[in-house]
């Protein structure tokens, strides 16, 4: 009965995914969309996927990550190698990048996850300053100048296959066995372990997976942009995702959806005032956290469930008992 | 290159990085003073050290004060920068999660460098010459003024912060709040004004580093604060943080090795040098150099 429930609710799910897929579409070959707000729709697909997948990482393990951005250029670089010098088509260099992203996670989550939270943070942080260092010194990938004719394989049609695929396996990885263990570990490390859940391998797990789809994500990057370039993945980008996850709430995916959607939109809709983009941003950022430090949804989910508690179907609550 | 140019080389790579480790320091020092009371990795602070380089020019150009009073103008300018942002940015967020105070402290950050970026245009300034640049020639190495003046400014700076945390009554509070903030209210100890009065030096500690930066390099811009911001924060962690003696340490050591990698290597490499220390240290002891090992209590 209740996997029933869960496939209906996939499958609605699926359903407004495909007609909001539908709708967007529809709108850029109408023309009604411009060059302008595609771009913008692309890099909101590409965000939420970098935020859901550092949300794993921080909200749901509670492991306090903060170089997510050196995994994005892991995979942009990764991805752009396979398919300009190996000529790999965009799906092998997709999975490479996020190959190459994962495994680097897992190299730098085995030793340095056993710090914890501002020593991790920082650790991450400098480790996320190191990745982008490097790739400015390696000439093979046009070191300081950066990657150039990457060829622009990223559509809003990938970008969207991509962003609900990575939805969709957080979410359920979430839902699983394991991401209930990681759950624990963020509840408290010290319970989880005397329950007999192997912590490091749930935390190691976790990070590489968001380590792999901030590496997807990088692909897609460096595949809209026909450029990587090493000043695009500063720890700046680090905290632009960081925000997004905590704006959304820690540990809500419809959240970090929603503040990804909100924050690239903010940004673009600032762009033609570039000098008064960035204070708006950190004022709105500032007064945000001040008001509502848990994030728009905090720890909860967006559902339907919740939108006809909100407009008062109070009834309906009582009919779920069953 | 023989044997004795090399000792030169090493000699002469010494003295810039413990001028520059030295504006590390004062950097450090604000932050881990800043750590050890809130606990908070406070990011707006590199951009304090920009705003001290700032009043200090402007103090030069536009009042033509000579160096010491611009120099002690621009700390009492961002002290008080200082205790606002805490006032308005971080107090009301006191019992709030971590991860929003440190968001907010981005939030700071990125207004201070582009709201600067409004008010003071984007474009990097020449500080004006305060004092005759002297070259001095000691065995083979180089020693100009301004090196000299970097480090006895900050070795005097840090002498009197000493001070003022070992011996006065503020400094006890200071350290009776970092130690257990709950047991230093019981006892009748202003929480808030101690806060306060952190924020206060350790900005203006940054404001010194800010203005002795300008004259060192001649040139500042409102996005000045970010690198030094963070290597001060290694520098921190290095020595410990929460600890002042491992701030001072931890800022030279990372001066005089970036001296040494941009000097014997690549001067590219500098960056990553001082975050591979960072990662080295916190994998091998995380407390750092001098930093107390506390034992998680469950």
């Amino acid at each position: 009965m209740k996997l029933l429930q869960k496939t209906k609710t996939d499958l609605m799910a699926l359903v407004a995914c495909a007609v909001v897929y539908a709708i967007i579409q529809g709108l850029i070959l109408a023309d009604i969309i411009g060059p302008f707000w595609q771009l913008n729709i692309v890099l909101i697909g590409i965000n939420i996927i970098l935020v859901v997948s550092l949300n794993l990482i921080n909200g749901f393990t509670g492991q306090f990550s903060i170089g997510h951005a050196g995994f994005m250029a892991v995979g942009a670089y990764v991805s752009a190698v396979l398919s300009v010098k190996f000529q790999m088509p965009f799906l092998v260099a997709i999975a490479g990048g996020a190959l190459g992203a994962g495994v680097l996670g897992f190299a730098i989550g085995l030793p340095t996850l056993r710090l914890n939270g501002d020593y991790l943070a920082i650790a991450t942080l400098g480790l996320g300053e190191i990745i982008r260092i490097s790739i400015l010194n390696i000439s093979y990938v046009g070191g300081a100048s950066g990657f150039m004719g990457i060829p622009r394989y990223t559509n809003f049609t990938w970008m969207f296959i991509f962003t609900v695929f990575t939805v969709f396996v957080i979410k359920n990885f979430i839902d699983s066995t394991h991401g209930r263990a990681c759950i624990s570990i963020r509840e408290n490390e010290i319970a989880a372990e005397a329950m007999g859940i192997d912590t490091t391998r749930y935390k190691v797990l976790a990070f590489t997976i968001g380590a792999a789809f901030a590496g997807v994500a990088g692909s897609l990057f460096s595949h809209y942009f026909y450029i990587a370039h090493p000043a695009s993945f500063t720890f700046m980008k680090s905290f632009d995702i960081l925000t997004m996850v905590v704006l959304g709430g820690l540990g809500s995916i419809t959240g970090s959806i929603t503040a990804a959607i909100l924050l690239t939109f903010v940004s673009a809709a600032l762009a033609s005032y570039p000098e008064w983009r960035m204070i708006i941003y950190s004022v709105m950022l500032i007064i945000l956290m001040l008001y509502r430090p848990q994030g728009l949804f905090g720890n909860k989910e967006l559902s339907l469930k919740m939108l006809s508690r909100w407009t008062g179907g109070k009834n309906n609550g009582s009919t779920q008992g069953n | 290159m023989d044997s004795s140019s090399i000792i030169i080389q090493i000699g002469q790579q010494l003295i810039n990085g413990i001028s520059l480790g030295s504006i590390y320091a004062l950097i450090a020092l604000g932050y881990t003073m800043i750590y050890g009371i809130i606990r908070l990795i406070n990011f707006a602070h590199g951009d304090i050290y920009m705003v001290g380089a700032y009043a200090g020019f402007f103090a030069t150009t536009i009042f033509k004060f000579s160096f010491i009073p611009a120099l002690i103008f621009s700390m009492a300018f961002a002290s008080l920068v200082g205790i606002i942002i805490e006032r308005v940015a971080y107090r009301p967020l006191r019992h709030a999660p971590k991860i929003a105070i440190l968001i907010t402290a981005i939030g700071v950050s990125l207004f201070l460098e582009y709201g600067g970026m409004l008010l003071v245009s984007p474009q990097p300034r020449t500080f004006p010459v305060l004092f005759n640049a002297e070259v001095y020639n000691v065995g083979g190495m180089v020693i100009n003024s301004q090196q000299i003046v970097i480090l006895v400014v900050s070795l005097l700076l840090m002498v009197t912060l000493t001070y003022v945390v070992n011996k006065t009554k503020m400094g006890k509070a200071m350290r009776a709040v970092s130690f257990d903030t709950e047991a230093a209210q019981l006892m009748g100890i202003d929480v808030d004004k101690v806060i306060s009065f952190t924020f206060g030096i350790g900005s203006a500690l940054a404001a010194a580093a800010g203005v002795l930066v300008g004259v060192y390099y001649n040139s500042i811009d409102p996005l000045m604060g970010i690198m030094p911001g963070l290597k001060a924060f290694v520098a921190a962690v290095l020595g410990g943080i929460g600890s002042l003696p491992g701030a001072m340490l931890g800022g030279t050591i990372l001066g005089i090795i970036e001296a040494l990698v941009s000097g014997f290597w690549s001067s590219t490499f500098r960056d990553a040098a001082a975050f591979a220390i960072l990662i080295i240290i916190l994998l091998w002891k995380p407390t750092g150099l001098l930093g107390k090992n506390i034992r998680e209590k469950v």
